[in-house]
């Protein structure tokens, strides 16, 4: 087991209300190369539970270890690396890469920060390699975000993060802002960089055909409760709990003659 | 009444629907800055709806869906449009604006994408759907006693306590539908609804498609639903127009674009959505990206992307044109060779 989430609980401040309570004891696990997957609809706490991993917030209730480090708790050189290994992706490809660094600082920025590479020279290998493997052209570097698409900014955020060798990529929405035909691509590098890599993947989507594509283990969220998780196998083939399988139930399917059947099949339930 | 809308038989003869709003090459140019030059954003689109038909109007942002949508309803001041577009034997280009503002809301409605910021929130539920009609000097008690026949229609809870409730008080999917009634409540005979449920939850999405579907069934309105999720489009609409790069390249049945889609991009687009009742195997992505609209490529905008292109579609830009009962624009349908 690479990390374990263990009965964390948070709320935010609401004032002048009393602290709204987002999370609820939440137990999960994530081990190495794994792909697990956080479904639930807005207000899940599904977001938070991703910002928890991170170490961006801290839960006041429960333990987050990672690799033998308190994550909650980590000072020096235990949280340091635990930042290295623990890497993010954000949903926005436009607001989350500065427009004012070249991708060459972007990409290379991490190894800055962590001194991984002694020289610039070194440095720059490093990005080009990266490049070439989330398919992006080596001669672009000197370039700025600007002139480049929604899904080649997100390799860019993707080759940034993956840049230091993470162990855990946490992934909050990362196609959601990505036109359909170029989702696709960034799933597959998703799932390439996965087996390549042996990179554990927390994927928070809303998106449940997306997640199944993507993820071996899955956990449903409602009301920042985990009500269900498991295999994908269990969680899309048999569902056991009636949230879940409301929530696959609403799918739409791009099939007119099968999302037609469904919706009709689902309207008839509802109305019994 | 709980159905949902029966497919069209593909064997069937189509029933023949009177037209109730035809689109004849219309551009939509938007200026660029303060500089005077502008840019073409629609390109030339030629389509028809027809009484009570749900049309759905695929795309990727940047593709002109919205704009060619809003163009309907002249809503961008700044946009300067050309072309016809024919409502009931009026040219709604060539209206006035105080004409035109008498046929929004009356003849032809809007819903947009985010309920919370469309409504006012200082402002109640009941008055805000009333508005519509006081607009058109209807009576206050009359107007009110419309907007609540409306919020009942679309399945609002005690709708008459909530006239007097703010927004705030909704959750999204009752804010969805109270954005509908404001919508409706004119009894228009085209609703353009611009992408109304890629806010929502899966669960509230899936309602708010329900009562469009009862919606226009029951009062026989027509739909043009802009979106660009695949899956919406097959459960709801009845014809699916895609487009890409300010043009419709494939306008079809749902049941054939879907079972045998003709363009290349349409054939990508359909095998590049995950789908959560098939097998899993590595998903098909269409290489590149959408070009941005001041540098379309020559020909056939979508060539740099296409698998299956030839040497003629750098050079020429394909004609959408018949073919069976859909249309299509791509140099595959008359040969390699010719």
């Amino acid at each position: 087991m690479l990390m374990s989430i263990d009965s964390i609980s948070k709320s935010y401040n609401a004032f002048p209300n009393p602290p709204a309570k987002v999370l609820h004891d939440v137990t999960l696990n994530v081990d190495t190369g794994e792909a697990i997957g956080l479904v639930g609809e807005s207000g899940s706490g599904k977001s938070t539970i991703a910002k928890c991993m991170l170490a961006l917030i801290k839960p006041e209730e429960g333990r987050i270890t990672y690799d033998g480090i308190d994550v909650i708790h980590a000072k020096g050189d235990d949280l340091r690396r635990f930042r290295r290994e623990v890497q993010m992706v954000f949903q926005d490809p436009y607001g989350s890469l500065n427009p004012r660094m070249t991708v060459e600082e972007l990409i290379g920025e991490g190894l800055l920060i962590h001194k991984l590479e002694p020289t610039a020279a070194a440095r720059r290998a490093r990005v080009a390699e990266m490049m070439e493997m989330v398919g992006l052209n080596p001669n672009d570097m000197d370039r700025y975000t600007r002139s480049f698409s929604g899904g080649q900014r997100q390799r860019i955020a993707i080759a940034r993060a993956l840049v230091i060798r993470p162990r855990i990529l946490v992934c909050d929405e990362p196609v959601a802002a990505l036109d359909v035909s170029v989702q696709a691509q960034v799933i597959n590098l998703l799932q390439d960089m996965q087996k390549k890599l042996n990179l554990a993947i927390v994927f928070v989507a809303h998106d449940l055909a997306v997640v199944r594509h993507l993820c071996e283990k899955i956990v449903v969220l409602h009301k920042g409760k985990v009500v269900e998780q498991g295999s994908r196998d269990e969680i899309f083939g048999a569902p056991k709990m009636p949230y879940t399988q409301s929530l696959l139930a609403a799918v739409p399917v791009p099939d007119p003659v099968v999302g037609r059947a469904r919706r009709a099949a689902r309207r008839l339930e509802t109305a019994n | 009444m709980k159905t949902v809308h029966p497919l069209p038989d593909e064997a069937s003869v189509v029933p023949v629907r009177q037209p109730l709003i035809t689109v004849e090459k219309l551009t939509v140019d938007m200026p660029l800055g303060r500089s005077g030059s502008s840019v073409r954003i629609v390109d030339g689109v030629d389509f028809t709806i027809g009484v009570g038909e749900r049309v759905a109007l695929v795309g990727e942002s940047g593709s002109g869906k919205s704009l060619t949508a809003r163009a309907l309803m002249r809503l961008d001041r700044l946009a300067k449009l050309s072309g016809r577009v024919d409502f009931d034997g009026t040219d709604l280009l060539k209206l006035s604006d105080r004409d035109m503002g008498k046929l929004r809301g009356s003849s032809i409605a809007m819903v947009f994408q985010d309920p919370m910021s469309f409504l006012d929130p200082l402002m109640t539920i009941g008055d805000q759907v009333a508005e519509t009609l006081r607009i058109r000097g209807i009576g206050k008690a009359e107007a009110r006693k419309r907007a609540l026949a409306v919020l009942d229609e679309l399945g609002v809870d005690r709708a008459a306590e909530r006239l007097d409730a703010y927004p705030h008080e909704f959750s999204g999917g009752m804010r969805q539908r109270v954005v509908l009634a404001m919508a409706l409540v004119g009894e228009p005979r085209l609703l353009i609804a611009d992408e109304p449920t890629t806010a929502l939850d899966v669960r509230v999405q899936d309602q708010v498609l329900d009562l469009l579907d009862d919606v226009s069934t029951r009062r026989g309105l027509a739909v043009l639903f802009i979106t660009h999720d695949l899956g919406v489009v097959a459960g709801f609409a009845e014809r699916v127009m895609v487009m890409y790069s300010g043009r419709i390249v494939e306008d079809g049945e749902v049941a054939s674009v879907f079972a045998k889609p003709s363009h290349p991009y349409t054939q990508g687009l359909i095998k590049a959505v995950p789908r959560i009742d098939q097998d899993l195997n590595t998903l098909y992505a269409i290489p590149g990206a959408p070009p941005p609209p001041l540098a379309r490529p020559s020909g056939c905008p979508f060539h740099p992307r296409c698998d299956q292109r030839f040497d003629r579609c750098g050079v020429d830009l394909p004609a959408l044109q018949p073919v069976g009962m859909s249309r299509v624009a791509c140099h595959l349908l008359d040969g390699k060779g010719a």
